[in-house]
């Protein structure tokens, strides 16, 4: 479904992204994880048509999507979450959804109504009516991920969807994307509460300073000694390797 | 439907007040109100609804009003069709501006310098060619008939200024419950989010410009019907670009009734000053600068915000 | 084309302004470098200005130039309770806020002076009003000369200021990261006021420079806000280099457009760079891109 080559993208001398190359299939949930300042939200930012990639391009349902503008990637199919969220906080959540719907919704009514049927759908059905900026952090994700889901998208892109939540939100809300994609959406997502990464994705790319350092299932990359250096520094692999040698001798 | 009951119902109160009122001086008073309400009708919609904050607003009414002034008296047109023309001279104006603004993603401080340096080249250029009369200006010669958009009696022009109000509540309300709508306000509260959701950001921006600035033309094209006169300095100066921001600002932004409400009360004061301080030039404008920085300061969402806290029904800020 | 015996002077004329135009510029620049407001104000604030050094001229028969203790100091406090007192409290930090509430005061201030002065147009007269001064075949009238001099000396002294003095550093602190200046124990909502002061006091040297060889009228200020702004935004916002290439470039636009396309249409030139920078090139000649 989504078929990225080669994405390179510089800031001033810094490669923020270097030749990453992924694959989404078709009604999979692919997670995308890495440590902090790996790139992974400017991948997306280049993926869904906010960022210009200087090398590399980007397919969408076989359409060379790289050059186009973010609204037109939308409405070909692929919706995208921010994750610094950004609602529209003068408007209630029925109306922050509705926009959303509208997308493929040209009448007020109906567009109000799914607002509806999604906000039941994610959970949020009792705070339709309340101001985006009143709802609290937990509300907020939501309220993204139901804006977005309203574009009736082929393809959601979610960006730490699950930041900020506590173990008790997070339990709520890992079975609402697993529904999502049981209903026909593919789904890659950006996220680095594991547990949801382990729980949802059925494949996972890890992004290191820009570059893809590992690819495979949720066991097999955190097994990965290079993904362990990742996040945790160099050598941790070996004395964790070591570590767990000497508990078994 | 309550709010087109209520937007129906409020122009029939108008237009069955000439039957009660006979002073003159309280039906050009009301004139005068709602043709202040006319212009911030158009700015709120760029403005209020929008989000993009114009300071040079005089751009499209004194657009209309040349528009007007010299199809009348140069080309012997018919007032209805330079009507016509100066509407779509205001949103063509519009969409010039708008191209060139949008299309280089000005937002924010710059695009109302923009404006302001737009209205500011069309008053050099007014000035300057005998064609729209020069520093001189225009005078439109009196002809007391509908069919020239001119009338010997005051509540014809108040039929005409309720005319165009009545056409400026009713985009106002369409822009509240449409696809549109929706979309231009998700452009004023978060641009990327908005496109994120698939708005095309340019498109939506280009068309409120030109609404607002057919809208604002049609107070341009008011005005020259009225004082049979305009020069560059009325069509393209200061006075009308703040005029057409300070009524949605003390009304309240993004809403429907507030740039009718802002008029009322600006005019309101305007009468207290003048009663209190006779008809001495500025003091009315000296009262409106300290109500947009008391407005600006503790009620930023204008006099209607007073009203709609955290409800449903919250305009937007 | 255009004989240099005709453009050489009006290159010079335009140079003289450009410098005026360029200190008043550098205090729009500063304000917006320090506080990031666009200070619709700042023409008002000029006009506020030119009656100041106006009155001790004609009431107390102080000259301009000697006038230049007076009206710097006293800008300067003007300057400080404004932004201490009107523009902090009611902008709520947001920049649409800071944009009306800047209008407003100009709206205030503009109409403020037409209440008290009426609208006529007043000039002063000195001994050296007439004088001109010949350089290199060109006849220069002296105000406009001073006025150079005195706009470059003033500019000199306002970086000076900036880059040795412990303000200038606290200022360029705050200006660069306002949360981290107030972490290590700066003033902010001082410092701001005292930028803003800055600013307002460059005007109040403009307008001793000024007046002499111009005029004042309660709606001067408007003709001046949109050159300055010009100025900025070409020059760059919140470059001091800018301001001064800017300042005295668009002097000498408005000089050689004037010559050319007239007294009206001449200023159209300055207008049309604005739109030009703004859509093109925002960051201007010295910005940093945003």
């Amino acid at each position: 479904m989504l078929d990225v080559r080669g994405l390179s993208i510089s800031f001033g001398g810094l490669k923020a992204v270097d030749e990453v190359s992924l694959a989404v299939p078709k009604g999979a949930i692919v997670g995308l994880i890495g440590p902090n300042g790996a790139g992974k939200s400017t991948l997306f930012g280049l993926v869904s048509g906010f960022l210009r990639p200087q090398q590399g391009s980007v397919h969408f349902l076989g359409q060379d999507i790289t050059a186009l503008a973010p609204h037109h990637i939308c409405r070909i199919g692929m919706t995208r979450t921010f994750q610094i969220v950004q609602p529209f906080g003068a408007q209630t959540v029925r109306e922050n959804i509705a926009v959303g719907a509208h997308l493929r919704r040209a009448s007020r009514s109906e567009a109000l109504d799914h607002a509806e049927k999604i906000a039941t759908q994610v959970g949020l059905s009792s705070q339709l009516d309340k101001l985006a900026l009143n709802l609290t952090v937990a509300g907020r994700k939501r309220l993204e991920l139901a804006r977005a889901l309203a574009t009736d998208p082929a393809l959601l892109l979610l960006d730490e969807v699950l930041a900020g939540l506590n173990p008790q939100e997070i339990t709520e809300v890992i079975p609402v994307i697993r529904q999502i994609r049981d209903a026909g959406v593919t789904v890659l997502m950006i996220e680095h509460v594991m547990q949801a990464v382990m729980n949802l994705a059925e494949s996972v790319y890890v992004l290191s300073n820009g570059r893809l350092i590992a690819q495979g299932t949720p066991g097999e990359i955190t097994a990965n000694p290079e993904v362990i250096e990742a996040y945790l520094g160099h050598g941790t692999a070996a004395r964790l390797r070591k570590a767990a040698g000497g508990q078994h001798a | 439907m309550k709010e087109l009951a209520g937007i129906l119902l409020f122009c029939a109160l108008v237009a069955l007040a000439p039957q009660f009122i006979s002073s003159g001086v309280t039906l050009n008073l009301i004139i005068m109100t709602l043709y202040a309400a006319l212009l911030g009708q158009a700015w709120n919609i760029l403005g209020g609804f929008g989000g993009q904050f114009s300071f040079g607003h005089a751009v499209f009414f004194g657009s209309g009003a040349y528009a007007m002034a010299v199809l009348q008296v140069k080309f012997g047109w018919n007032a209805w069709a330079a009507l016509a023309a100066a509407l779509a001279c205001g949103a063509a104006v519009g969409a010039f501006i708008g191209a060139l603004s949008f299309r280089y993603g000005l937002k924010g401080s710059y695009f109302a310098l923009v404006t302001l340096a737009f209205a500011e080249v069309f008053r050099i250029l007014s000035n300057t060619f005998t064609f729209t009369g020069a520093g001189v200006g225009m005078m439109l010669p009196l002809k007391e008939s509908t069919a020239d958009l001119q009338f010997a009696d005051k509540t014809g022009y108040l039929y005409l200024i309720l005319a165009f109000v009545l056409a400026g509540l009713l985009v106002t309300w369409w822009l509240k419950r449409s696809r549109y709508g929706a979309w231009l306000q998700a452009v004023r509260d978060n641009e990327d989010s908005a496109a994120a959701l698939g708005v095309n950001v340019f498109r939506v921006k280009l068309g409120a410009i030109m609404i607002s600035g057919a809208l604002m033309a049609a107070g341009g094209a008011f005005y020259v019907q009225l004082f049979h006169y305009i020069d560059p300095h009325i069509a393209y100066g200061p006075a009308v670009s703040v005029e057409a921001l300070l009524g949605p600002i003390i009304g309240g932004m993004g809403t429907l009734w507030g740039p009718l409400l802002g008029a009322a009360v600006l005019h309101g004061m305007g009468e207290l000053t003048r009663a209190l301080m006779g008809d001495v030039p500025g003091v009315n404008l000296i009262a409106y600068g300290v109500v947009l920085i008391l407005m600006v300061t503790f009620l930023p969402r204008g006099i209607i915000g007073l009203f709609h806290r955290k409800t449903k029904d919250a305009p937007r800020a | 084309m255009l004989e240099l015996s005709i453009l050489f002077p009006s290159v010079l004329n335009g140079l003289t302004t450009g410098a005026v135009y360029a200190l008043i510029a550098l205090g729009l620049t500063l304000i917006y470098g320090v506080l990031h407001i666009i200070n619709f104000a700042h023409g008002a604030a000029l006009m506020v200005a030119l009656y100041g050094v106006y009155f001790l001229q004609q009431r107390a028969g102080i000259d301009p130039y000697v006038a230049l203790p007076i009206m710097v100091p006293a800008m300067f406090a003007f300057g400080y309770a404004l932004q201490r007192f009107v523009i902090g409290r009611a902008s709520h930090g947001k920049d649409e806020n800071i944009l009306l509430v800047t209008l407003g005061i100009s709206i205030i201030l503009e109409n403020l002076a037409l209440y008290a002065f009426k609208s006529d147009t007043r000039s002063i007269d000195t001994a050296y009003t007439l004088t001109t001064v010949n350089l290199a075949g060109a006849l220069i009238s002296l105000p406009k000369v001073v006025a150079f001099g005195g706009a470059l000396a003033t500019a000199a002294v306002l970086l000076l200021v900036l880059g040795k003095t412990d303000l200038g550093r606290a200022i360029r602190a705050c200006a660069k990261e306002r949360q981290g200046a107030r972490l290590v124990g700066i003033d902010v909502d001082h410092v701001f006021a005292m930028s803003f002061g800055i600013g307002l006091a460059c005007l109040g040297a403009a307008a001793c420079f000024l007046l002499p060889a111009y005029y004042v009228n309660p709606t001067v200020g408007n003709g001046f806000v949109l050159i300055a702004f010009t100025i900025v935004v070409l020059g760059g916002m919140g470059s001091f280099t800018g301001a001064l290439v800017g300042g005295l470039l668009i002097g000498v636009v408005e000089s050689v457009g004037g010559l050319w396309l007239g007294e009206s249409l001449g200023q159209i030139g300055i207008f049309l760079i604005f739109i030009a920078v703004l859509l093109f090139r925002p960051q201007g000649l010295f910005g940093a891109r945003s």
